[in-house]
Parts: C-alpha cells; sequence; structure tokens
C-alpha cells in the first residue's frame, strides 16, 4: 500500500522587523531610566541633597540660572572659546595634514617634529600657557587649540596616506592635474578619516575647555563650577556637569549629521540602485 | 576624432633593480587593430600595457605613435583595470564625467551610459552595483573624450563566465564601431581568441610568437584551435600551423 506522505512547509524564520519609534527611542532609556530612578533615590531619601542633589533641583537651579542671565553668559563664552579654539586648532591640523600627506618634503621636514610635540600632554602646558598669556581668552583659546590640533592632523595625514594607490593611478592615466587629483580623488577619499579626527577633537575640545576654565577663568561654565564648588552650591556643580554631557551629546550628532551628509555613499546599499 | 596612430614598439625592457620585466621587445601595433597579449603571469604583459599607457617609464627602448615621440603624437589612450577603480563617492553619471562637469560631458555620458545598457543606474553610487556592472561603467569611463587607444588590463578577469561573454561582446561590438586600437591583456586564451585580431603570446619576458585571430569569432572551431595553439606555445613554446591554416581558411 502507497503510504500516504504530509509535507510540512519548513519554517521560515521571520524576518526580523524594526519599528522606528522603537529604534528611535531605544538610546534614551538608559538615560531616563537612571534619571528616574535618581529622582526616587532622592525623593524617598536613599540619597542626600549634600552628596547629590535631586534632578529636580538641579532643573530649579538651571530655571533660575538662565532667569538670572548668568548661565546664558557663561554658556555663551564657552562656547565662544570652544569654536574659536577649534576652528584656529582643527584648521592648523587640517593644513598640516594636507602639506605633510601630499609632499614628502614637508612631512620629512616637519612630521617627526610634530609628533614629538604631540605626545606632550597638552594639559601639562597650562602653567606655561598661564605664565605667557596669563588667564585672559587667548590663553583657554590656546589650549583648545593645541588640543584639538593633533587628533585632526593625524587623522588628515593618514586618511591621504591611505588613499588607494590605483585610484591615483587611474587619476594619473586621465592626465588630472595635481590641484584636480587633490580635488576630485585624495581629499574625498581622505573625508571619512579628518572626519574621524574632528569628531574626537570635539571631545578633547570640551575636556581641554573644562579644565582651562576651571583652573583659570572668571567666567564659562567651568569658572561657574568651581565658583558653585566654593559655595558647596551642589545643584550648580551638577548642573555644570550635565551641561557638559549635553553639550558634549550635541558637538557628536552635529559631526554624525555631517557624516551623514557628506559620506551617504558609504551608507548606501545595493538594494537601493535603481 | 583624429586619426588613430600606429604604435611603434622598439627595443624596450623594462627593469626592476634586479628583476627583468620585459626585454628586447619589437612590436608594430596598426591603427584599428584589436590585439590581446596572452601569457602566464610574470610573462611582461601587463608590464607592456603599462609602458604604452605611460603608467611607468621603459628602462631602454622606444614607444612611437605614428614614428613620433609620445609627446609630439600626443595620442589619446585610456585604461581600462583589471579591478573597476570607480570612485565610491561619485555616482555613475559622475564617475564618467568625474574629469569634467560641462554640459557637453554630461551630455556624453549620458549616451555611453546607454551604450552600456546602464542608463537607469546613472544616480546610483557604484557600492549599489554588481561587478558585471561596475565594469560596464569602468569601460563607459574609458571611452569617455573619445580615446583613440584603448587598453585592457584583464577587465574582465574577476566576472562570472556569463557576464564575461556579454562584456566581451559589448567591447566588441564598441571598438569595431568606433575603430578603437585595442590591446588586451589576459590570461585567458580563448578570450584573446574569440576577440583579437592577432595573439602576441608573451613568454619570458619578451613577444615570442603571434599568431592571427580566427577571422570568425563565432566560429568556436575556429576559437578553440587558435587558443589551443596559443596555449601550446605558452606552455611548450612547440606551435602547430593548424590555427594559422584555419584563419586563413575560415
Amino acid at each position: 500500500m502507497q503510504k500516504s506522505m504530509t509535507y510540512s512547509t519548513p519554517a521560515v524564520p521571520r524576518p526580523h522587523r524594526q519599528r522606528p519609534a522603537l529604534t528611535a527611542a531605544l538610546p534614551f532609556l538608559l538615560p531616563v531610566a537612571v534619571v528616574l530612578l535618581w529622582q526616587l533615590g532622592s525623593s524617598l531619601g536613599w540619597l542626600s541633597s549634600s552628596v547629590l542633589p535631586s534632578p529636580w533641583a538641579v532643573v530649579k537651579d538651571g530655571v533660575t540660572l538662565t532667569l538670572s542671565g548668568e548661565l546664558p553668559k557663561n554658556l555663551s563664552i564657552s562656547l565662544y572659546r570652544a569654536t574659536v579654539g577649534l576652528l584656529i586648532g582643527g584648521g592648523l591640523g587640517l593644513f598640516l595634514g594636507f602639506i605633510n600627506g601630499t609632499s614628502r618634503i614637508c612631512r620629512l621636514l616637519l612630521d617627526s617634529s610634530i609628533q614629538m610635540i604631540r605626545n606632550i600632554p597638552h594639559l601639562a602646558l597650562i602653567p606655561l600657557i598661564i605664565l605667557w598669556l596669563g588667564i585672559n581668552e587667548s590663553a583657554k583659546i590656546s589650549l583648545v587649540a593645541i588640543g584639538t590640533m593633533f587628533p585632526v592632523y593625524i587623522n588628515t595625514l593618514n586618511g591621504i596616506r591611505s588613499v588607494d594607490p590605483d585610484l591615483l593611478e587611474m587619476g594619473r592615466s586621465y592626465n588630472l592635474s595635481r590641484h584636480d587629483l587633490f580635488k576630485k580623488i585624495i581629499f574625498p577619499a581622505a573625508l571619512p578619516q579628518i572626519l574621524v579626527g574632528i569628531r574626537y577633537a570635539l571631545g578633547v575640545m570640551w575636556t581641554t575647555l573644562i579644565v582651562a576654565e576651571t583652573l583659570s577663568a572668571s567666567s564659562g561654565i567651568g569658572y561657574m563650577a568651581t565658583n558653585a564648588e566654593d559655595y558647596v552650591d551642589m545643584e550648580t556643580v551638577v548642573l555644570c556637569i550635565v551641561i557638559y554631557a549635553i553639550l558634549g551629546k550635541v558637538s557628536d550628532l552635529v559631526a554624525k549629521g555631517f557624516e551623514a551628509l557628506l559620506l551617504d555613499w558609504q551608507t548606501t546599499k545595493r538594494s537601493e540602485a535603481a | 576624432m583624429t586619426q588613430v596612430p600606429e604604435i611603434t614598439i622598439h627595443q624596450v625592457a623594462k627593469r626592476y633593480q634586479t628583476l627583468t620585466a620585459l626585454t628586447g621587445v619589437d612590436l608594430t601595433i596598426f591603427p584599428g587593430e584589436f590585439v590581446a597579449l596572452v601569457g602566464m603571469s610574470g610573462g611582461g604583459k601587463s608590464t607592456l600595457l603599462r609602458l604604452i599607457a605611460d603608467l611607468e617609464q621603459p628602462t631602454s627602448g622606444q614607444i612611437l605613435f605614428d614614428h613620433q615621440s609620445r609627446e609630439a603624437a600626443a595620442p589619446v589612450i585610456r585604461v581600462m583595470f583589471q579591478e573597476d577603480r570607480l570612485l565610491p563617492w561619485m555616482t555613475v553619471l559622475e564617475n564618467l564625467s568625474f574629469k569634467s562637469t560641462d554640459a557637453k560631458t554630461k551630455a556624453a555620458a549620458v549616451q555611453l551610459l546607454a551604450l552600456v545598457e546602464l542608463s537607469d543606474y546613472a544616480d546610483a553610487y557604484p557600492g549599489q552595483l554588481s561587478g558585471g556592472q561596475k565594469q560596464r561603467v569602468a569601460l563607459a569611463r574609458a571611452l569617455m573624450s573619445h580615446p583613440q587607444i584603448l587598453l585592457l588590463d584583464e577587465p574582465l578577469g574577476a566576472l562570472d563566465a556569463l557576464t564575461r561573454r556579454k562584456m566581451q561582446d559589448l567591447i566588441l561590438s564598441i571598438c569595431r564601431q568606433q575603430q578603437l586600437t585595442t590591446i588586451l591583456v589576459t590570461h585567458d586564451v580563448t578570450e584573446a581568441a574569440r576577440m583579437a585580431n592577432r595573439i602576441v603570446v608573451m613568454k619570458d619576458h619578451t613577444n615570442l610568437a603571434e599568431f592571427p585571430g580566427p577571422r570568425n569569432p563565432h566560429d568556436a572551431r575556429a576559437v578553440g584551435t587558435v587558443a589551443e595553439d596559443a596555449l601550446q606555445v605558452i606552455l611548450h613554446e612547440t606551435p602547430t600551423q593548424t590555427a594559422q591554416e584555419l584563419s586563413s581558411v575560415s
């Protein structure tokens, strides 16, 4: 007798569905949970306000300082120092990276000295810079510039030095001028690495500014924190730390935005073709 | 398009320090001819192509174009490499017109994309294309600015058999239509026999022998015999006369 055969449909793994709202909310889950737990701990008396003020107290302090104009004034001066320092340091890093990346003579002349200076912790220069420039704006801006120059320099140099030689040869076989070779092949090929350097420099920028403003300043978020410490004003100290965290996160988002805008070719997939 | 020049390679040698890549190469390539350089790895095929492309300079000897120096003749030479060498940050259309962005160049790029049947992919990035599509873009880019001489450095080596056959037909039809002088470097003797008017066997760093290609590239028997003959020379240096006889009667 012929056996009846039954065929069962093989189990097909269900495609992993991503819900956009959930994906967008996921990164906020941990910080929100920490703040809620922190608030709960403070409200239930597990955390003494002399050790760590509640998030709500910090928010109230922030509103008061904003309304008095103290926070906007110090925030704007910190942003000014950070931006000008980054522009100077990043600009110098880019320039040195470009000339050393494209010219063997320049690289032989400059790179060894730059690498030697790079290995000096830039925060160790604070006493020297205070002696040279005092505690005015130029001292803090110089420190930020020195701190941000090296990550941009190293990544620009590496980016240019690691451009695919096959692409360069292709460009030369099309008789591209040196200018066009740089504009159309070298710079775009090095750009992902340059943006990594800028992103790293943004982190260094805030760290340097915090230290510089804490040690020698009469304005800025770092100064606000030091001043609050003198008066045992815990809410303002925590507020300043939170502001630094927010500024760092915003800087990172701006850098990521630039990467998404300038490097969209890296994220396009074959399925998205015509 | 200006007249396609005759290429004269006279006693060309290339050495890299102690390593000899080419020695005593004498070869003339006539306008509109499709020449295939075949041979084993290290035989000097690609080096010869790179010297003709001006990507490297010969240690001794001369490469002339219509009996003039390269500077005087200024031939328009384009190379299609084994890797597509497309710029990943540019779209397909931008890759074709990367040298100049004027309207005339863009219009020519659009026409060439239609020729290689990739019009729908003008705005795609190279990362979105298959290997065969990338090589078609690379071919279209090589054809921009109306080259007189097209150099193909194993451009189909990484493609699957079917795509490879389609690309062979595409390259052949374009080269015939535009009357380009074409030099193909390949390991594949059948590919060489199918595409070329003349097959030059490179062995021991020089051009050892040459065969005329079959008159009818669609005659599988003639192609196979010419390929077998070239292979015999590459492996044993004992060519049969069958290929020449066949090519003269087919």
